[in-house]
């Protein structure tokens, strides 16, 4: 856990100061300094414009980490939505809403947004968005499961005998009470949502350039495959790593808040 | 068992419905209309020829209407005609089926075949330095982008020291080639994309052999095996390893959309002509009624997926049979 957070204060860092620390413009070429390997000037090295690898990947990380905030923070609120109102109210409700994620769950998601970005075109809102509306499934099953245990419990049926309104309950006790696996899938998905978005920018379907993100610079670096092995070592580098942060800081999470787990040791 | 089959073979007929209402309401949100998309840029057509052909395909009726007439259809595998080359659609997807059923099958193969023996040895050395390893390679697992790790593979085997084809399933010789050559062509075509098809799940396969695994250990009756003095090898092997194996059957069917989805990324590229590729071809150029093909196929081949995994559950677990 402690290296996940190291990993991801990391990438935040980059984030918020990639206009001081980047050592060049990301997006300007140099048409003279053309695939230069990594050296003391280019850390990183050059691509095929000139431009200074280490540069974009700075100002690429800006991307991936809005790409994952905004894709989960999308789905897990989606989720969380269809979840407690399935769990809470059961009934046909529940029925027609666990049957509509059975469906969705036997497309492949990824295809799924595949189609959608070739309908409504490629640009970093519109894959925040899409991956948003299309992975909450996980979510609001992990929340109904959730919500389905809590209701029955006591502190909940007292809040009902004392004449609490639905929302209130939902929000202020059975929710909250949820909040640790949710938080869990969260951290996790972020990284489950850069992976997404640099796949997506890897096809040619996410990021466009001249943004540069790692996707897209592992796009336009495999076309070089054989002469400069440092366009596409680096930014793949920065994806594992990135999302190897959050898993790590997921899993920590997941041991820290389940009780059983503690102590001894890591278990599933 | 007939039952048991009878009933989840009722339950797939209304996901089949969903899946197929979907996949048509994701198709109307698609921009332009077929009957202007199947003519083209062609600036000189008659616009009342547009106006035959909308009626021809039925798209100034109802939404529902048409819906009921697509999905009379697609019963009869009639997908309609694709765009690109006006052949018909499950002709073009028969194609390359093939080439995708190959590979997924032998990963899924490999995938299971690797991957639960790690999780169940992780398992018997729980805590230990073998257990470790396995769980920091299972999150380096998890975090690898699949198609960097192509890249990788390929610069490293491909371009480096030039040891395997990178892209295709067959070279272009290959047809002139004697029996047992072309077979290894093949072979040394599917290495690289099979690594990286079974990479992707090695990890979540092994961590939930290595969960199921711990949890059986722990039970009562392994103690008892233990207790009236069978060898190692046996309790494990004999009595704990069946069990262990029933939860890791269903992630056999459950893996399905994960393999498929995958695809989509690696055929593109490792140039495999599979299903996914297609797939991919089909988004970039408009491919609306070989898109709704593809979307309809993978989404009834991952109900098949479920359905054996299910049927296999059930006949491995009679407590489940009669639920």
């Amino acid at each position: 856990m402690l290296w996940g957070g190291a990993l991801i204060a990391l990438l935040i860092l980059c984030a918020l100061t990639a206009q001081w620390m980047a050592p060049y413009d990301p997006i300007l070429q140099a048409l003279n300094d053309r695939l230069l390997p990594p050296s003391p000037h280019h850390w990183m090295g050059t691509d095929q414009y000139g431009r200074d690898v280490l540069s974009r990947l700075l100002y690429g990380s800006r991307v991936s980490l809005a790409v994952g905030l905004v894709a989960v923070s999308i789905y897990i609120f989606i989720g969380t939505f269809v979840g407690s109102v399935a769990g809470y109210y059961g009934g046909w409700l529940d029925a027609v809403l666990m049957r509509l994620v059975d469906i969705l769950l036997c497309i492949p998601t990824f295809f799924l947004i595949l189609m959608v970005i070739a309908f409504v075109g490629p640009s970093i809102l519109n894959i925040m968005v899409i991956i948003g509306i299309t992975s909450w499934t996980d979510v609001a099953r992990l929340v109904r499961g959730e919500i389905l245990s809590l209701k029955e419990r006591e502190f909940i049926q007292a809040a009902r005998v004392i004449g609490m309104s639905d929302t209130r309950i939902i929000f202020r006790h059975l929710l909250p009470n949820a909040l640790g696996p949710v938080l869990v899938v969260a951290t996790l998905g972020i990284g489950g949502a850069i992976l997404v978005e640099s796949s997506l920018s890897f096809l040619g379907l996410g990021v466009q350039p001249p943004t540069p993100s790692w996707g897209n610079m592992l796009e336009e670096g495999k076309d070089h495959l054989t002469d400069a092995w440092w366009l596409i070592t680096f930014p793949g580098l920065a994806i594992f790593l990135t999302v190897l942060g959050y898993n790590l800081l997921g899993e920590g999470l997941r041991d820290y808040l389940d009780p059983r787990l503690r102590g001894s040791g890591r278990n599933g | 068992m007939r039952q048991y089959l009878l009933r989840r073979l009722l339950l797939m007929i209304p996901l089949l419905l969903g899946i197929s209402f979907i996949s048509f309401v994701i198709m109307q949100l698609a921009p332009g209309d077929p009957a202007s998309l199947s003519v083209g840029m062609n600036s000189k057509i008659d616009p009342s020829y547009i106006v035959k052909l909308r009626q021809s395909y039925g798209l100034d009726d109802p939404l529902m209407v048409q819906y009921w007439h697509w999905l009379q259809r697609i019963c009869r595998l009639d997908f309609g005609n694709t765009f690109h080359d006006n052949r018909p659609v499950i002709t073009v997807i028969a194609e390359r089926l093939p080439a995708t059923l190959l590979l997924s099958g032998l990963s899924e193969a490999l995938l299971f075949l690797v991957a639960v023996p790690l999780g169940i040895l992780a398992a018997y050395y729980h805590n230990r330095w073998y257990d470790r390893f396995i769980t920091f390679f299972s999150f380096v697992g998890f975090s690898m982008p699949s198609f960097w790790l192509a890249l990788l593979l390929m610069l490293l085997f491909g371009v480096k020291m030039n040891l395997l084809p990178v892209s295709g399933m067959t070279s272009t010789e290959a047809e002139y080639l004697p029996w047992a050559d072309r077979m290894w062509d093949l072979v040394s075509h599917l290495i690289l994309p099979l690594v990286v098809t079974t990479f992707g799940g090695l990890a979540s396969v092994s961590r939930y052999a290595r969960t199921s695994m711990l949890e059986v250990i722990r039970q009562d009756y392994i103690r008892t095996a233990r207790a009236k003095g069978l060898s190692e090898f046996q309790v494990i092997f004999h009595h704990a390893l069946k069990n262990a194996l029933i939860p890791i059957v269903t992630l056999a069917g459950l893996s399905l959309p994960n393999l498929i989805g995958g695809s989509f990324i690696i055929e593109t590229i490792f140039s495999w002509p599979g299903m996914g590729r297609l797939g991919f071809e089909s988004v970039l150029s408009h491919d609306y009624p070989l898109l709704m093909g593809i979307g309809v196929i993978s989404a009834f081949l991952t109900l098949m997926g479920n359905l054996l995994a299910d049927l296999a559950y059930a006949w491995l677990d009679p407590r489940i049979r009669y639920d």
